[in-house]
C-alpha cells in the first residue's frame, strides 16, 4: 500500500520502535505502516466513527475523540512522537493544538497543505475567490479547513511557541522538492519538531 | 425458576472465596459453557462475562426458556469470537441462579441461604470467575470480553487481575454506577421487597414466589434497556387486541402489552433473591473507589489492550462512561480503542444485529 507522501516522508523518518501518537489517523494507514515496518507502538486519535471501527477493525488502537479536547487526557512526553498530519488547519486554535503536540510527544511532526502555494496565490489574485485548487479541493463553505496557513506562518508560529524545526519536507503534488522558495513551491509541507 | 437443573459443568471452588464485605464463602460452586478447544498451550481462552440477567448459555439453548444462548449471533464457528480458533468460556457469576452459588443454593445447613447469602461485589464475582480459570489451568487470557455488566467484570479481572487478560473488551459498560443507576435498580428492589410473596427473602419451600414484584423489577429495567425511539418506532401509541380505549386498566397499550410479557417470561428463569444481591453489587461499583479515588491508577502498568464500545443511544450507561473510562487508560499509558457506534435501540444494542459491532470485536479479539 503506498502512503501519502507527507505520511511517508513521516513514516521514514520515525524511529523505529518509538511509542507514536497519530491524531486524526484517519484510517490508521500510517499507523499499520509504522506497527508493520518499524515496529512501533503506535496509537491514534480520530474523529469519525467510522474511520475508527475500520482502524480497531484491522487491530489498530484508534480512540474516537476530538483532538482540540482529549489531547489534555494524555500524560506529558508519553509519547516519543505526536504525530498531525493534515489536520491542524482544522483545528479550533492551531497554536494551542501545537502546544499540546509538543507536550505529550517529545518531537512532533506536522503536516499541512500550504496556502502560499502559487496556484493558490494565482487563484485568489487571478480569480477574486477563495481557491479551490488541487491541494484544496472544497470550497470556502464546506471546508474543514478554517486556519489555511503558509510555510512562512507555521515557521513563525514555531519561533513564537519556542519550537526547534529540525527537519522540513515540501511537496508539490506526489513529487518531494527542495526547500528553496517552498513558500512558492510547495503544496504540502511536512516539519519536525522539538521543544 | 428450577434450581435443581443447572445442565452445565460445575467447578466447586477448594477453598473459601474471600469477598470485599469480610465474608467468606465455603463451598462456592461455578456453573459454566464452554464453546471451542482449548490449545495445548492454553494461550486462545476468550472469557465472556455476562449481564445482569444472562447467564453462562452464550451460545447453547436456554435450558428452561429453549431460546437460543444470549449471544449466538456474535459466538460461534466463524463468528466475530470464532470458535474455530478459541476456546471460549461462559460462566454463570455468584450470586446468580443458573447453577452457580446463589441465594437460591443450599447453605451448610441444607437450608436455601436466601438473605443468608453474603452480600457479593462485582469484584467477588470476578474472583470466582478467576478461581475457575485456575481450575481449568488458564494462567493468562487471549481476551475477557463482556457487555453492560459483563463489562463490568471484565474492567474489574483488568484492573485487579491485570496479568491475567491480555485484551479486555468493554461494551456499553462504566467504571462505576451512577446515582440514577442506583435509583432505578432501587426501584426493582423494592418492587420485589413490596411483594408479600417475598416474605423476607425466605420464599423457597413456599408455593408462592415473589413472582409479581420480580416482573414489575423487570419491567422498570427492561426500560432503561430501551431508547424513546425505539420505543417510539415499536410501539408509538397503539393499542394492543383493540380499537378504542377501554376506560380500565388492562395492558390497553401495546407497550404495556409488551412490558408485561417482559415481566413475566423474565419470573420464569430468574431468582428474585439473585435479582437483589446482583443489582446490589452493580450499585457498589466504582472501580475508581477501590483503588484509592483515581481510576487511572486502578490501570496502572497494565500491558492489557483495551478496547472499549459505547452506544449513542445508550442512555443507562452513556458514551460519556466510556470516554471516562478512556481518558483514564490514556493516563495510564495503556493501549486503547475507543469507538461510539450509531444505533436505534439504547442500551440493548450490544445483543442485537450491528455490522460494525460485529467488525470492531472480531478485530479486536482475533
Amino acid at each position: 500500500m503506498t502512503l501519502r507522501p507527507d505520511l511517508a516522508a513521516i513514516a521514514a523518518h520515525v524511529t523505529p520502535g518509538s511509542r507514536v501518537l497519530d491524531i486524526g489517523c484517519g484510517d490508521g494507514a500510517l499507523m499499520a505502516e509504522l506497527e508493520s515496518a518499524s515496529g512501533c507502538d503506535a496509537r491514534g486519535m480520530e474523529l469519525d466513527g467510522e474511520l475508527v471501527e475500520r482502524c480497531v477493525s484491522r487491530g489498530l488502537s484508534v480512540v474516537q475523540g476530538d483532538a482540540n479536547l482529549d489531547l489534555a487526557n494524555y500524560p506529558d512526553k508519553a509519547f516519543d512522537y505526536a504525530i498531525l498530519s493534515q489536520t491542524l488547519q482544522t483545528a479550533t486554535r492551531p497554536d494551542l493544538m501545537l502546544d499540546e503536540l509538543l507536550r505529550v510527544g517529545r518531537r512532533a511532526f506536522v503536516s499541512f497543505p500550504n496556502f502560499a502555494h502559487w496556484r493558490t496565490r494565482a487563484a485568489l489574485m487571478f480569480g477574486g475567490r477563495m481557491p479551490v485548487t488541487r491541494a484544496l479541493p472544497v470550497s470556502w463553505y464546506e471546508t474543514q479547513n478554517i486556519h489555511h496557513v503558509t510555510v512562512e506562518d507555521f515557521r513563525d508560529l514555531a519561533k513564537a511557541k519556542g519550537a526547534t524545526i529540525e527537519r522540513a519536507w515540501f511537496f508539490s503534488g506526489e513529487k518531494q522538492i527542495g526547500a528553496p522558495a517552498a513558500n512558492w513551491r510547495a503544496e504540502f509541507a511536512v516539519f519536525e519538531l522539538s521543544r | 425458576m428450577n434450581v435443581a437443573a443447572p445442565a452445565s459443568p460445575v467447578y466447586r471452588i477448594p477453598h473459601p472465596l474471600p469477598l470485599d464485605s469480610g465474608q467468606a464463602l465455603e463451598g462456592c460452586e461455578i456453573a459454566y459453557e464452554t464453546y471451542g478447544t482449548l490449545a495445548a498451550d492454553k494461550s486462545n481462552a476468550v472469557l465472556v462475562c455476562h449481564a445482569l440477567t444472562g447467564d453462562q448459555y452464550l451460545a447453547s439453548p436456554h435450558p428452561i426458556t429453549g431460546k437460543p444462548g444470549w449471544w449466538e449471533r456474535m459466538v460461534g464457528p466463524g463468528k466475530p469470537i470464532d470458535t474455530d480458533r478459541h476456546f471460549v468460556i461462559c460462566a454463570n457469576v455468584i450470586g446468580s441462579c443458573m447453577g452457580s452459588s446463589g441465594p437460591a443454593s443450599f447453605a451448610p445447613d441444607g437450608q436455601p441461604y436466601a438473605m443468608r447469602f453474603p452480600v457479593i461485589t462485582i469484584r467477588d464475582m470476578v474472583r470466582g470467575l478467576v478461581a475457575l480459570l485456575d481450575g481449568l489451568g488458564i494462567d493468562k487470557l487471549h481476551a475477557v470480553v463482556g457487555g453492560s455488566m459483563g463489562g463490568m467484570q471484565a474492567l474489574s479481572l483488568a484492573a485487579n487481575w491485570p496479568e491475567r487478560a491480555a485484551r479486555v473488551l468493554v461494551i456499553a459498560s462504566t467504571a462505576r454506577h451512577s446515582a440514577q443507576n442506583i435509583a432505578f435498580h432501587e426501584v426493582g428492589r423494592q418492587a420485589i421487597m413490596a411483594d408479600p410473596a417475598w416474605a423476607e427473602g425466605d420464599y423457597y419451600a413456599a408455593e408462592a414466589k415473589p413472582d409479581n414484584g420480580l416482573a414489575v423489577a423487570r419491567m422498570a429495567a427492561h426500560i432503561t434497556y430501551l431508547s424513546e425511539a425505539g420505543l417510539t418506532e415499536k410501539f408509538g401509541r397503539r393499542l394492543q387486541d383493540r380499537e378504542a380505549k377501554g376506560f380500565g386498566f388492562d395492558a390497553e397499550f401495546q407497550v404495556e402489552s409488551y412490558l408485561r410479557y417482559q415481566g413475566s417470561g423474565f419470573t420464569r428463569r430468574f431468582d428474585a433473591n439473585s435479582y437483589l444481591y446482583i443489582t446490589r453489587a452493580m450499585d457498589y461499583f466504582d472501580i475508581a473507589e477501590e483503588h484509592g479515588g483515581k481510576l487511572a491508577d486502578a490501570f496502572a502498568g497494565t500491558q492489557a489492550r483495551f478496547c472499549l464500545v459505547s452506544f449513542d443511544t445508550d442512555w443507562l450507561y452513556p458514551t460519556s462512561e466510556s470516554r471516562h473510562i478512556v481518558h483514564a487508560l490514556n493516563a495510564a499509558g495503556a493501549k486503547v480503542s475507543f469507538v461510539e457506534l450509531s444505533a436505534p435501540h439504547g442500551h440493548d444494542s450490544f445483543l442485537l444485529e450491528h455490522d460494525q459491532l460485529d467488525r470492531v470485536v472480531k478485530g479486536f479479539v482475533e
